[in-house]
């Protein structure tokens, strides 16, 4: 089962990009779950859950998604789970928009991201 | 199993030269408190500080809130796994000093959230605000990374509750609870005409500041399984989660889980409560198909006829809440939904991320999304700078009068999906 790392979290890009497949996006946390969704549509599957962490969509601006490597077919179980997320995503960011964190912030959400993401692969083996 | 719960009521917590209950009136010497909780090479200071019911006081960042008890009769030790070694807990006689509570504040990450304010509005929104709290401010060593941090502060609040139980050992208490439950097919037998209901409990499992441990184990690598409510009163399950304070799961949550308690009032006059499932909340979807497979699975093989489920956490869990959900239901089992809504400021948005028509029974524990204002305190007790960046704050959420308008997801517990709060809806 070959994956595929979507993010916009330069940690997350900098520790995995060796090892694995991944594609950096210089995009904010709806830009990644709108190109998740386009790449739903595509046929590629959805493998975690967009809305992983529980850090609100208008907190953190960062985001990593894994989804296979190739087109699979439309499975209509990742295209729910997605524009579900970004209907939640959208309502958030209605309320209030992205605080312009400092940096030290900044990098905290990077790793809370990448910690998500680190042990997600971990448990996988 | 049977576990009795020794309740020392403590009215007043007070610092002294001695660390010891006395006419409930808890006692710590401060100085034996830090030293207890400073063997650490992470930790390069702590401070400890009371905060009592009705005070002029706010708590924040909070990590975790711990009841101090202490292990008096029986198998086990306190927090198996973790601090004592792994025997397994829930029977015997364990000594509770209730109504006071340790609370770590600690600065992991550069944005925070929970607040415990010990009076005002902000105070009816958090249960914390009702204990008698030894607080500790703990400072790491410098260059400490978030893990490491987050992992000094979840056992410096163990070892001090802890510390603090052992004043309990010798007191007699002032009130009893006993709880017990009987090995499965001997519990079914025991009310053959009622139905026969068990508690299935979420436990968010996803990384740093997301994760809970069973029995020292990070829940993330259970798989499902059956556990006697009694071990979870008596500390089997721990917290290592905090973000999104108002409704994660404290360590203070899973030793009073109220849900166990009241399906323990319940057994024998409207159900058979059989016992309990846990189950995790892992971000891979395949993990989450696995868990809530198993999860039911488990519910037919123990022969139920209703769940009641507890979600933990936001977002991505409802997806494991439906699934768990959809699956026991399509066993033929009754399930009722415990969690809470993120409904726009308004309240008028969808509430989940997920929803199933299964999904018929649900109790609320109110909309994270709400704001609040809430008015300067006194003093703060641990650090105020993180309020201006955290969780359902915004630019300019702390006004330069001290005000913080904040949703109520910054609080500690205000829409804690156990149902250990006030807040909850209802359709007429």
């Amino acid at each position: 089962m070959g994956i595929k790392i979507i993010t916009n979290n330069s940690k997350v890009r900098d520790m995995f990009s060796e090892n694995y497949n991944l594609e950096y996006l210089d995009t904010d946390y709806i830009g990644v779950l709108k190109k998740i969704r386009d790449m739903v549509h595509l046929g590629f599957k959805l493998y975690t859950h967009p809305l992983s962490g529980s850090i609100k969509p208008n907190e953190t601006p960062y985001k990593s998604v894994i989804v296979s490597d190739t087109c699979k077919g439309l499975d209509f179980e990742s295209l729910e789970i997605i524009e579900s997320s970004i209907r939640v995503a959208e309502k958030f960011l209605k309320d209030r928009a992205t605080p312009n964190w400092l940096d030290k912030a900044k990098e905290d959400f990077k790793e809370i991201d990448y910690s998500i993401i680190d042990d997600a692969l971990k448990i996988r083996g | 199993m049977r576990l009795e719960l020794g309740n020392i009521l403590i009215k007043d917590v007070q610092f002294g030269s001695e660390t010891k209950v006395d006419n409930g009136v808890l006692y710590v010497n401060k100085e034996e408190l830090i030293a207890e909780v400073s063997n650490d090479e992470h930790i390069a200071s702590v401070e400890v500080e009371l905060a009592r019911p009705g005070e002029s006081i706010r708590i924040t960042p909070v990590k975790d809130v711990i009841e101090p008890r202490v292990k008096v009769e029986g198998n086990g030790g306190l927090f198996p796994g973790v601090v004592s070694k792994v025997d397994t807990v829930g029977s015997g006689k364990t000594n509770v000093l209730k109504g006071s509570a340790v609370v770590t504040t600690g600065k992991v990450v550069a944005f925070q959230e929970g607040i415990i304010d010990m009076t005002g509005p902000g105070a009816d929104y958090t249960p914390f605000s009702q204990l008698n709290n030894v607080v500790l401010i703990i400072e790491p060593v410098e260059g400490l990374d978030q893990h490491a941090h987050e992992k000094a502060l979840r056992k410096a609040g163990l070892k001090a509750s802890v510390y603090l139980g052992e004043a309990g050992r010798d007191v007699e208490p002032d009130e009893v609870e006993v709880y017990e439950t009987q090995p499965l097919l001997k519990g079914v037998e025991q009310y053959p005409d009622l139905p026969k209901v068990a508690y299935v409990q979420m436990l968010q499992s996803q990384g740093l500041m997301h994760d809970t441990y069973v029995y020292g184990v990070d829940a993330k690598q259970v798989l499902p399984t059956l556990i006697s409510p009694t071990e979870v009163m008596d500390g089997a399950i721990i917290s290592g989660n905090c973000v999104s304070a108002c409704d994660k799961n404290t360590t203070y949550h899973h030793q009073n889980n109220p849900v166990v308690k009241d399906m323990f009032a319940k057994h024998g006059e409207e159900f058979n409560f059989v016992g309990m499932i846990i189950t995790n909340e892992n971000v891979y979807l395949a993990d989450k198909e696995r868990s809530s497979n198993w999860t039911s699975q488990l519910a037919e093989f123990i022969g139920l006829d209703g769940a009641i489920i507890s979600q933990e956490g936001f977002g991505n869990p409802d997806t494991d809440l439906i699934m768990n959900c959809k699956k026991i239901e399509g066993k033929g089992i009754k399930t009722v939904i415990v969690t809470d809504e993120y409904a726009g400021r308004d309240g008028a948005s969808q509430s989940l991320a997920d929803a199933h028509e299964s999904a018929n029974a649900v109790v609320t524990g109110g909309n994270a999304n709400e704001l609040i204002k809430l008015p300067k305190l006194d003093k703060v007790i641990g650090y105020l700078d993180p309020v201006d960046t955290i969780a359902g704050g915004f630019d300019g959420s702390l006004a330069e009068d001290g005000t913080i308008t904040v949703e109520l997801q910054a609080i500690t517990g205000a829409t804690n999906e156990l149902g250990f709060n006030k807040l909850t809806a209802r359709g007429y």
